[in-house]
């Protein structure tokens, strides 16, 4: 499916892809968070865009492990956290892996979304962006025995679904559960982010 | 935008530098990044450790000297500080004695001081936190993350500050800290907004008569928008909402109206005023009080009351000597 040169040319493309809905991605946050998510997000893929061209010969795990740091180091606000956490966790699930195979990429996926779980103890359902991870990891795993290209497919279907149920439920997590009620309506700017990035893996593959 | 900066992007470093180019004798800055720090390391203490987004000048590094905190960490303008960042003013500050996080309640902040905390745990520091959540606009239920931290992080600051000083236990100074946020509440509103350098515009907008009530230290909504009332009228809402949220009935207190940043102190003193008048008539008795810009939402034109009711301890730490740069005796 994919080894560390592929790899790197997908975190390529996540970076050019959140620098081009930056604006939209800080507009979703205006109503129901701080109005940074955009901001933050492409500050951390710019800098994981700087330290790439020193990985191309590392194993896949270290390649995630040090975009990991990198957000981490970031990012800042909410996702610094979350989407480091997820990085970090699936370059320990990728450790010492120099190419994956569909199998390998879901196993991957699982851990990360698992570390996002711990980090945010957050559900399903509390308008976060693990309203669009879940579906889609469930969805994925439901193909399994499908082609890499199927398999994100269906993923990204799944995800773009999760982030229209964000509009129909209150946020119970994060800055937007202050709005209680008032929060409806509002799509999750995270569960947008992470919607593109499985959009961009699917369309390199 | 109209603003005083250079680039937006310098706007968090400058202002650091900025600071400590003001304060020589109080704070050096880490070369790592922005993190303030005392300009002299005092030994065998807790070390004290807040932070948060920058945006609320003086507050977090005005409020670092002795008898309060030995570190301030500065994120970007309403973004929390990052754990590795967290983690050097930790290193920085950390003695035998162990370090104390206060923590506002905010998800991310949360989370990434949790971060740092379990990274300096693993070097063999020991770290102990406090989560404030003062905020009595935002319901604490099951349904949210609970209240925000807002002003009142200012009295945990001092109060737990005094207690490491005088050579109390990390257990002790969470013990007091916690007590603290037990005990104080506050609640704010705002009549204009404030702009975030690198957003370019405000994050909210409010009509010439309206009035933002609630209103958070990132100008996040509050409880409602209301026709703008007189200071009094104003006063009495926020009064009203916190009083009611814990029983101060008899009790001594210390009062804080904080400023946002834009409101002049000519408005400040007219809010205390009547802050002064309402509690003499509840018999709650002011003990000491605070007026100023402790915690600002840059230029938003606002302000909040906090109030928290004193014991005996309480009393004893806020009276201790403090010299922080922003700390009025």
């Amino acid at each position: 499916m994919a080894d560390s040169k592929k790899v790197i040319q997908i975190l390529r493309a996540i970076g050019s892809k959140i620098e081009e809905e930056k604006d939209y991605l800080t507009k979703l946050d205006q109503p129901i968070g701080d109005s940074d998510h955009g901001i933050n997000m492409a500050r951390g893929f710019g800098e994981v865009e700087k330290k790439l061209d020193d990985l191309a010969d590392k194993d896949i795990g270290t390649i995630l492990k040090t975009v990991g740091m990198t957000l981490v180091s970031t990012v800042g606000g909410a996702s610094g956290p979350l989407y480091g956490s997820a990085f970090l966790k699936a370059g320990m699930a990728a450790a010492g892996k120099t190419e994956m195979n569909v199998q390998d990429f879901l196993e991957i996926m699982d851990t990360a979304i698992q570390a996002v779980q711990q980090r945010g103890k957050a559900v399903l359902d509390e308008k976060t962006m693990l309203d669009a991870m879940i579906p889609s990891l469930e969805a994925m795993k439901a193909e399994a025995s499908e082609d890499a290209k199927t398999v994100l497919k269906k993923g990204v279907e799944a995800a773009w679904k999760g982030v229209e149920h964000t509009k129909d439920i209150i946020a119970t997590k994060g800055r937007a559960s202050y709005l209680g009620e008032r929060s409806i309506g509002h799509q999750d700017p995270g569960a947008t982010s992470y919607s593109y990035i499985l959009e961009v893996i699917s369309q390199q593959i | 935008m109209k603003k005083f900066i250079n680039e937006t992007s310098q706007v968090e470093n400058e202002m650091i530098q900025g600071m400590v180019k003001a304060y020589p004798k109080h704070l050096k800055k880490l070369d790592c990044g922005n993190v303030v720090v005392r300009a002299t390391k005092k030994e065998g203490k807790v070390a004290l450790i807040s932070g948060g987004g920058s945006g609320h000048e003086p507050a977090h590094g005005g409020f670092v000297g002795t008898g309060m905190l030995d570190a301030a960490v500065a994120g970007a303008v309403f973004t929390s500080p990052t754990p590795d960042q967290i983690l050097e003013g930790i290193k920085a500050i950390a003695t035998d004695a162990g370090v104390f996080m206060v923590v506002k309640n905010y998800t991310g902040d949360v989370m990434n001081f949790e971060m740092a905390a379990e990274m300096a745990e693993m070097e063999g520091i020991s770290v102990k936190h406090v989560v404030t959540n003062d905020d009595v606009a935002v319901k604490d239920s099951l349904y949210t993350v609970g209240r925000r931290g807002v002003a009142g992080t200012l009295f945990v600051h001092k109060i737990a500050g005094a207690l490491a000083e005088k050579g109390g236990s990390l257990d002790e100074v969470q013990a007091v800290a916690q007590k603290v946020v037990d005990n104080v509440r506050t609640m704010g509103a705002a009549i204009e907004p404030c702009t975030v350098p690198a957003a370019g515009e405000p994050g909210f907008t409010l009509e010439e008569d309206e009035m933002e009530i609630g209103i958070g230290i990132h100008g996040e909504p509050g409880t409602h928008r209301d026709n703008i009332k007189t200071a009094d009228e104003t006063t009495d809402i926020l009064l009203t909402q916190i009083l009611a949220d814990i029983d101060y009935s008899g009790s001594e207190v210390a009062v804080m109206v904080n400023g946002s940043g834009g409101t002049p102190l000519m408005e400040l003193f007219i809010i205390n005023n009547h802050v002064a008048d309402v509690l003499a008539e509840k018999g709650i008795k002011v003990y000491r009080t605070l007026v100023g810009d402790y915690m600002t939402s840059i230029e938003m034109k606002g302000f909040s009351i906090s109030i928290l009711k004193l014991d005996d301890e309480m009393k004893e730490l806020l009276d201790a000597p403090a010299d922080a740069p922003a700390w009025k005796e």
